[in-house]
């Protein structure tokens, strides 16, 4: 299915959840936040989150700011 | 004891430092060890989803450091709140987080879009964020963001990473009279006089970045501003001499030798 990951267009399996899906992307910072459609998803909702086509999804983390 | 009080959490430094814009992590390090800060900011960017095991920020900040995730970056209030929202899932069980809102309006001068930083505040507020705004020197904008539930106004001094020091003490008093919440100077400080200077006014914090980073010696800058936004305190709370036009003698006139 297609998606929107940090901007760029992505074919992803079907069937992914959060979980799986930054399982997927190969995605290993310990600290990283999750937002689809607008929403945040909660990390103890990772599992259970399904991705439907046409998401829009933001994969985050903290760098250094001021 | 003399202590920075935002939303309630307690602070014995005043001084609060920025992780951007560092030459490399263990530089970073020893420069917020340095500086003494209780709190440091942090930026909320995507995830470089090519970049494979690479070292990660918050190793490299000392644990008993407060983490205040800023909205830097942000154009509107809308991504502004969304960005706080993900910064409160990456704190992991923080309810009800410090937060530097931070709504610029272009990129040039990086002045902070006032109106936008207002809609965002009372959101996030509603949402049980503690709120800390960047904002003009403009007391009028203090006080609608003071109003709104906001823990703390942040004033510039001068444009982010400018250096230009405080560039309006009379606005900035202004604001000091009216706040019943702290004032913290927000950008702008160019080294550590403007610390002092700043401290010296009654200003309750200084939040720095740029001049730390960006100094040839940031651990010895960080120091510094340590030093300098102590000093600042203490004479504020000492209270200085009024200014006067003509000299006043520290020695006694009478009893001069040769006198008649």
């Amino acid at each position: 299915m297609r998606a929107t990951v940090n901007g760029e267009p992505v074919e992803l399996p079907d069937g992914l959840t959060v979980s799986t899906l930054l399982q997927h992307l190969g995605v290993r910072a310990e600290r990283v936040a999750v937002e689809r459609n607008g929403e945040v998803v909660k990390q103890a909702r990772h599992g259970e989150q399904r991705l439907a086509s046409g998401d829009v999804l933001e994969i985050v983390t903290f760098v250094g700011g001021g | 004891m003399d202590e920075l009080v935002l939303g309630g959490q307690r602070f014995t430094s005043r001084l609060v430092v920025g992780t951007g814009k560092y030459k490399d992590f263990p530089t970073m390090s020893a420069a917020l060890q340095a500086s003494g800060a209780g709190m440091v900011t942090v930026a909320v960017r995507r995830l470089d989803l090519k970049a494979r095991g690479e070292a990660s920020l918050l190793h490299w900040i000392p644990k008993d450091m407060v983490l205040l995730p800023n909205t830097a970056g942000c154009f509107t209030a809308e991504d502004a709140v969304r960005t706080c929202r993900l910064a409160r899932e990456l704190q992991l069980g923080g309810e009800n987080p410090l937060v530097k809102l931070e709504v610029l309006s272009d990129a040039k001068t990086l002045l902070p879009d006032v109106e936008e930083t207002l809609e965002a505040a009372r959101q996030l507020v509603a949402e049980g964020f503690r709120v800390l705004p960047y904002t003009n020197d403009d007391p009028v904008a203090a006080k609608k963001l003071e109003d709104a539930g906001c823990a703390a106004v942040m004033p510039l001094g001068a444009p982010i990473g400018s250096g230009l020091g405080l560039r309006n003490p009379y606005s900035l008093q202004m604001i000091l009279e009216q706040a019943k919440v702290p004032v913290i100077v927000d950008a702008g400080v160019g080294t550590a006089s403007d610390c002092a200077l700043c401290m010296e006014l009654g200003v309750s914090g200084l939040l720095v970045n740029t001049a730390i980073s960006g100094a040839s010696d940031p651990v010895a800058m960080a120091r510094a501003m340590k030093l300098a936004t102590e000093a600042g305190r203490l004479a504020y709370l000492a209270g200085r001499i009024p200014r006067k036009l003509y000299g006043s003698a520290s020695s006694p006139l009478a009893g001069v030798i040769g006198a008649a």
